[in-house]
């Protein structure tokens, strides 16, 4: 296997001048980096490559062209065909493992001890956090059916059902959901007895019943005494739902459960998904992309749409919680897609703890992970089913984002948090993700032999912060967003993270985080300087202090700050990935945002249309 | 004329006012010659002040005998009365109707204003031709002040005064102005002092289908350029537009004749396709109830964006032309009044660092669109409402503080104003009580002694109290020459003006006082870390000179 090939060039892609960076590329075991002459790196990870493609060769060489899972897409051309050649193979080979152990997450060191690395596994507890929602308590308990993961595979250990819940109702209702996915808690409101429960589509085809899975859905319904009836809601479009029936599956007949108010929301399936992303990344692709072809694009793509939907029904949820006080059941077909968007999504408008930094990792834990959203099958973590890849979970990030910028002070964190999880969810540099579900993952041993994400994220804190942060605000309790269409926009720092022509030169969040951690600094200054005053005053100087240096040493931090107004947040950055640089997308931003940098011109018609 | 002539129905009762964003409120309407008036009695909080002038449309309707009257703006608000009694209503609407379509300037509501605030300094006098000119002359001595259009007799839409090449006398000039339209010669608009390059702007050359020529055009032009360098010509029209220009007696500059001239054509839309496009922008704007699909179809089918693309893609090729190939510009359309100004001062917003601050922009409105003769008065009569559809309706301003918001957007620290100051320029140039935007070039502004009988929204503009509203606190100057991404991805849609009156903006209204708070801290901080220091250093020294012996 080649790992070096010189003279290769590295385009723009949305220059129409052909500009190009000359210089060397490099595969090492982990990852493809490019070094130019001005010795700048590109890294990019193995794991991260979705595709890569041999063009037809031209005069100047042989074009490779590489598109990455965080939207990265870089276009090479190798000066000689064989080098092309052999790249091309060795990253088909690299970027599709046929075997977890053969996961970056496997063999990535951050040089911590064993005693460090379980703590790490140990700073999100998921029974903290129902404890933290008051569960289990004489509405509802914890289950003990699926501690040895009997009941279903795919939940996690630990489930909370209704106080009522006996065991045959739980083994009954099982038998009657799509992959013995039974209705449990997910979220549970403080205060109000209103609750999130989520399972899978039930198996009735047309006429089938299951009187356990009707007694259970009447116990929760019943869990809750601040209404009679609860919220059942199929988060397919109706078609499909109905459709399903005739495979034995379907939906639940609103004559057969008491008190149970059915609704459908309209999701598309993960196929719908896959398509509609694929199109709006083939349309922003093009260069000199004209205004119509964006729009009209993005249109046809459906890509908004979608997420609004996803939106939508979450809004759904907030709503019958909290303007009705009515408990919901949400599922789709399996209910680990689009059941984790909407009943995550609910219950972040719902609570602003999941606004939090630690909140969200929480929601994310609790939601996605534990509940069995397939992130190994969905993200292509190994090469498997093309047809199981699905962005369900990009989706998400995007609905938190959308929130975001309705509401910037009700986040604790901000958008450089949502993209740094994009990119580990499918870097699989940590087991978080790894696996498709709980335990599948034990039986990975991912605790033992990986290390969790979470620690990082939460140690490089300071880069995630939103400096906007309002924690007491009232009115932020319970979000409830405009879904009116003209409210979504095309998330540009997400699907074009990297193609830096395309950004605001200048970026207030930035300049705004670096001054909230510049005041906290000046406040430390002032303290330090007025006890030196008062120091003075008292006349409790120290010689040295006084003579022969007029300045105090805190004289000194402070006269340096001027110059470090724009301290770059961004020094601590490549800890995450430990000893090595890596690709990560942050080293990019500061001179990408720094404001004297003219020198990159996005002109899609400049001088090399003079001519016309 | 006596405005109670049109005003059958002073006052009546018991209306309710709908407007966006609050409740409903009843109150007592009353009508005045420029102001319709809503006070509630209630508290003063409640009350509507609207200016006849600000009226873009009226609808009525009838449920009985209660009339509705829905009241749209020139700044796209729309707001709704519901007036009990038939004939009220009827003279209410004939009323406004008649009073927002005054055909007299001189009953428009600035010759009325009398303004509650102390003017500092006039704003008439704030940027006079001959102060621009200063800013240049300590830099070249190629280029003088002609004061050939004293009398407004060679080009009607120009100032009196102009720059020119120091080579071209006023003699020359006169032939020179025969031969473009409008009578606009070619004359300095702005000067890289960088580079000694300049742009020029113009109206059309009037070649014709036979070709004619003039020396002392090609003199003028050529004797910008430096010994052995070329210059660009920029027209704002496709070369098939431009070509159909000679037809009526209009054109472009022939290879031919302008050698060292290399012509590059852009398209840039004019009149009614602007305010077309604008009319459908606002009406996909104000629907709440499109799907998804429906509004991003109405968003590109209004091609706003488009043309704003357009537009911010000419003047950077201007600006690059400048900057980086260290080459001349001339730049024109037809008339040279609309897309060739909005090329002109949008080059200049990347170019020069001066027109990023509010003085500099102000200067620049005041130069490359008042007195460089942009028909404000006919351009903004009405706005996305109106069904007259005149000819000469067009938002070509607006666009223009479209493509200054884009570019602020992406250089959010490298302007001294922010969007406030851009959207209450839009606001003023359809309706205000200033006299700055009335007429339609510095001639009839003249004639209409507006200098005495109005006055000038830089007056209060330039006040401290008003400009804290408009100052940026995010600024920081920046000498660099600042280019825009004009990708689609990169373009936005200006929310501030045209989802302004359709969504609530409140969490981004206290998400942006929560920065502006963050920032007053840290110069607070910073300053009293400097007054400690000081204190400290002083101590220090007391005490060094008490213990030298």
């Amino acid at each position: 296997m080649r790992t070096n090939v010189e003279q290769v060039k590295l385009l723009d892609r949305f220059s129409t001048n052909n500009k190009s960076l000359t210089g060397t590329l490099y595969l090492t075991a982990t990852h493809l980096l490019f070094i130019d002459t001005q010795q700048k790196e590109t890294w990019i990870l193995h794991h991260h490559i979705a595709s890569v493609e041999k063009l037809a060769l031209t005069t100047s060489g042989c074009p490779l062209v590489i598109q990455c899972k965080n939207f990265r897409i870089v276009h090479f051309i190798v000066p000689r065909e064989r080098d092309c050649h052999d790249i091309y193979n060795s990253l088909l080979q690299l970027s599709k493992q046929g075997k977890y152990e053969d996961l970056y997450a496997f063999s990535y060191n951050p040089k911590q001890n064993d005693s460090e690395r379980l703590k790490g596994w140990q700073v999100i507890d998921l029974a903290k956090e129902y404890a933290r929602m008051g569960v289990p308590n004489e509405k509802w308990k914890l289950s003990d059916a699926n501690r040895e993961y009997k009941v279903c595979e795919t939940y996690p250990r630990e489930l909370y059902v209704p106080k009522s819940a006996i065991l045959p109702m739980i083994m009954g209702s099982s038998n009657f959901r799509s992959k013995g996915r039974l209705p449990v808690l997910s979220y549970c409101r403080q205060g109000t007895e209103a609750a999130i429960c989520r399972c899978s589509q039930p198996l009735s085809g047309f006429s089938a019943r299951c009187l356990e899975d009707e007694k259970l859905l009447k116990a929760i319904s019943t869990a809750n005494s601040g209404n009679h009836y609860m919220y059942v809601v199929d988060t397919r479009p109706k078609l499909n739902a109905m459709a399903n029936r005739a495979a034995g599956k379907g939906y639940e007949n609103e004559d057969n459960y008491s008190n149970i108010r059915f609704q459908f929301v309209g999701i598309e399936n993960i196929h719908v998904m896959r398509s509609s992303l694929q199109k709006l990344l083939e349309v922003n692709g093009n260069k000199g992309l004209s205004v119509n072809d964006f729009y009209s694009g993005l249109e046809s793509s459906g890509w908004l749409r979608h997420i609004k939907a996803v939106l939508d029904a979450a809004i759904f949820l907030a709503k019958a919680i909290v303007v009705e006080n009515a408990s919901v059941l949400v599922h789709c077909s399996d209910g680990w897609d689009r059941t984790s968007q909407v009943c995550s999504l609910g219950s972040l408008l719902l609570d602003s703890y999941y606004r939090t930094l630690k909140g969200f990792m929480v929601l994310i834990e609790k939601d996605w992970i534990s509940f069995g959203h397939k992130f190994s099958e969905r993200c292509g973590h190994l090469d498997g089913d093309p047809k199981e890849v699905s962005p369900v979970f990009t989706q998400f990030l995007e609905c938190v984002w959308h929130l975001t910028e309705q509401f910037p002070q009700a986040f604790e964190f901000n958008e450089a948090f949502l993209l740094q999880i994009h990119e580990h969810v499918h870097s699989c540099q940590f087991g978080n993700f790894l696996g498709n579900c709980q335990k599948e993952r034990e039986e990975l041993k991912l605790k033992e032999k990986t290390y969790s994400l979470w620690p990082f994220l939460l140690d490089d804190k300071q880069k995630y912060l939103n400096p906007l942060y309002n924690s007491k605000s009232e009115s932020l309790t319970v979000l409830e967003p405009n879904t009116v269409s003209f409210n979504f926009k095309f998330w540009r720092n997400m699907y074009h993270q990297f193609d830096r022509t395309l950004h605001p030169r200048q970026s207030v969040l930035n300049i705004i985080m670096n001054m909230n951690e510049q005041n906290k600094q000046l406040e430390e200054d002032i303290k330090d300087l007025e006890s030196k005053i008062t120091q003075c005053k008292n006349g409790i100087l120290t010689k040295d202090l006084l003579h022969p240096h007029p300045e105090s040493p805190a004289l000194k931090t402070s006269l340096c700050l001027k110059e470090q107004s724009l301290l770059p947040v961004n020094d601590t950055l490549r800890a995450i990935e430990g000893s090595n640089p890596a690709d990560n997308r942050y080293c990019d931003f500061p001179e990408e945002f720094s404001k004297s940098e003219p020198a990159v011109v996005s002109l899609e018609y400049g001088v090399a249309r003079m001519t016309c | 004329m006596e405005f109670a002539e049109l005003i059958k129905t002073p006052r009546v009762d018991n209306v309710v006012l709908h407007r966006p964003f609050y409740p409903a409120v009843e109150g007592t309407l009353c009508l005045t010659g420029h102001h319709l008036i809503l006070s509630s009695r209630q508290d003063n909080m409640e009350e509507l002040w609207l200016l006849h002038s600000n009226i873009d449309a009226i609808d009525k309707r009838f449920v009985g005998s209660l009339g509705t009257i829905i009241i749209k703006c020139k700044d796209f608000r729309i707001i709704q009365l519901d007036i009990p009694g038939m004939e009220e209503c009827l003279n209410i609407a004939s009323s406004i109707e008649a009073l927002s379509t005054l055909d007299s300037v001189t009953l428009m509501y600035p010759f009325f204003y009398r303004p509650m605030f102390e003017v500092i300094e006039d704003g008439w006098h704030s940027f006079l031709p001959e102060q621009e000119f200063e800013l240049y002359s300590s830099a070249t001595s190629e280029w003088r002040l002609s004061y050939v259009n004293k009398e407004f007799a060679v080009c009607p839409s120009y100032p009196p005064t102009v720059i020119v090449p120091k080579s071209i006398d006023d003699e020359a000039l006169r032939k020179v102005a025969a031969f473009r339209h409008g009578g606009r010669f070619p004359v300095l608009s702005y000067y890289h002092k960088k580079n000694g390059m300049v742009i020029m702007r113009s109206g059309q050359p009037l070649t014709g289908t036979n070709g004619r020529r003039c020396k002392e055009d090609e003199k003028l032009i050529n004797a910008t350029l430096r010994a052995g360098k070329r210059g660009y010509l920029i027209d704002t029209r496709s070369l098939n537009v431009a070509q159909q220009a000679r037809a009526k007696g209009g054109g472009f500059e022939q290879e031919a004749h302008y050698p060292q001239w290399r012509r590059i054509h852009k398209s840039i839309e004019r009149y009614h396709v602007l305010q077309e496009s604008l009319i459908k922008l606002v009406d996909a704007c104000n629907e709440q109830t499109h799907n998804m699909d429906r509004w991003l179809g109405k968003l590109e089918a209004s091609n706003w964006l488009t043309h704003i693309k357009e537009i911010l893609t000419t003047a950077c090729l201007a600006a690059q032309c400048i900057d980086r190939e260290g080459a001349s510009v001339l730049i024109h359309g037809t008339e040279g009044t609309d897309s060739t100004l909005q090329v002109t001062s949008l080059a200049q917003i990347i170019l020069e660092p001066r027109s990023r601050t509010i003085r500099g922009f102000e200067a620049l409105i005041e130069r490359e669109w008042l007195q460089a003769g942009h028909p404000f008065q006919q351009r903004c009569a009405q706005s996305a409402y109106c069904n007259s559809k005149q000819k000469w309706e067009a938002p070509v301003f607006l666009l223009f503080l479209d493509c200054v918001w884009q570019i602020l957007r992406q250089f959010p620290c490298s302007f001294e104003f922010n969007e406030h100051f851009l959207i209450m320029l839009f606001e003023h140039a359809y309706a205000s009580q200033f006299g700055t935007f009335l007429g339609n070039n510095e001639s009839e502004r003249c004639k209409l002694k507006l200098q005495q009988k109005t006055m000038s929204l830089w007056s209060w503009v330039n006040r401290p109290s008003e400009l804290s509203k408009f100052t940026n606190p995010l600024f920081e100057a920046n000498n660099l020459v600042i280019w825009p991404s004009v990708a689609p991805q990169s373009l936005q849609l200006w929310e501030g003006i045209f989802l302004r009156w359709s969504r609530s903006s409140k969490y981004l209204d206290e998400a942006y006082e929560e920065m502006v708070n963050i920032i007053e801290y840290n110069k607070e901080l910073q300053a009293k870390v400097n007054i400690l220091r000081r204190q400290l250093a002083e101590l220090e020294t007391d005490d060094g000179l008490r213990e030298s012996p």
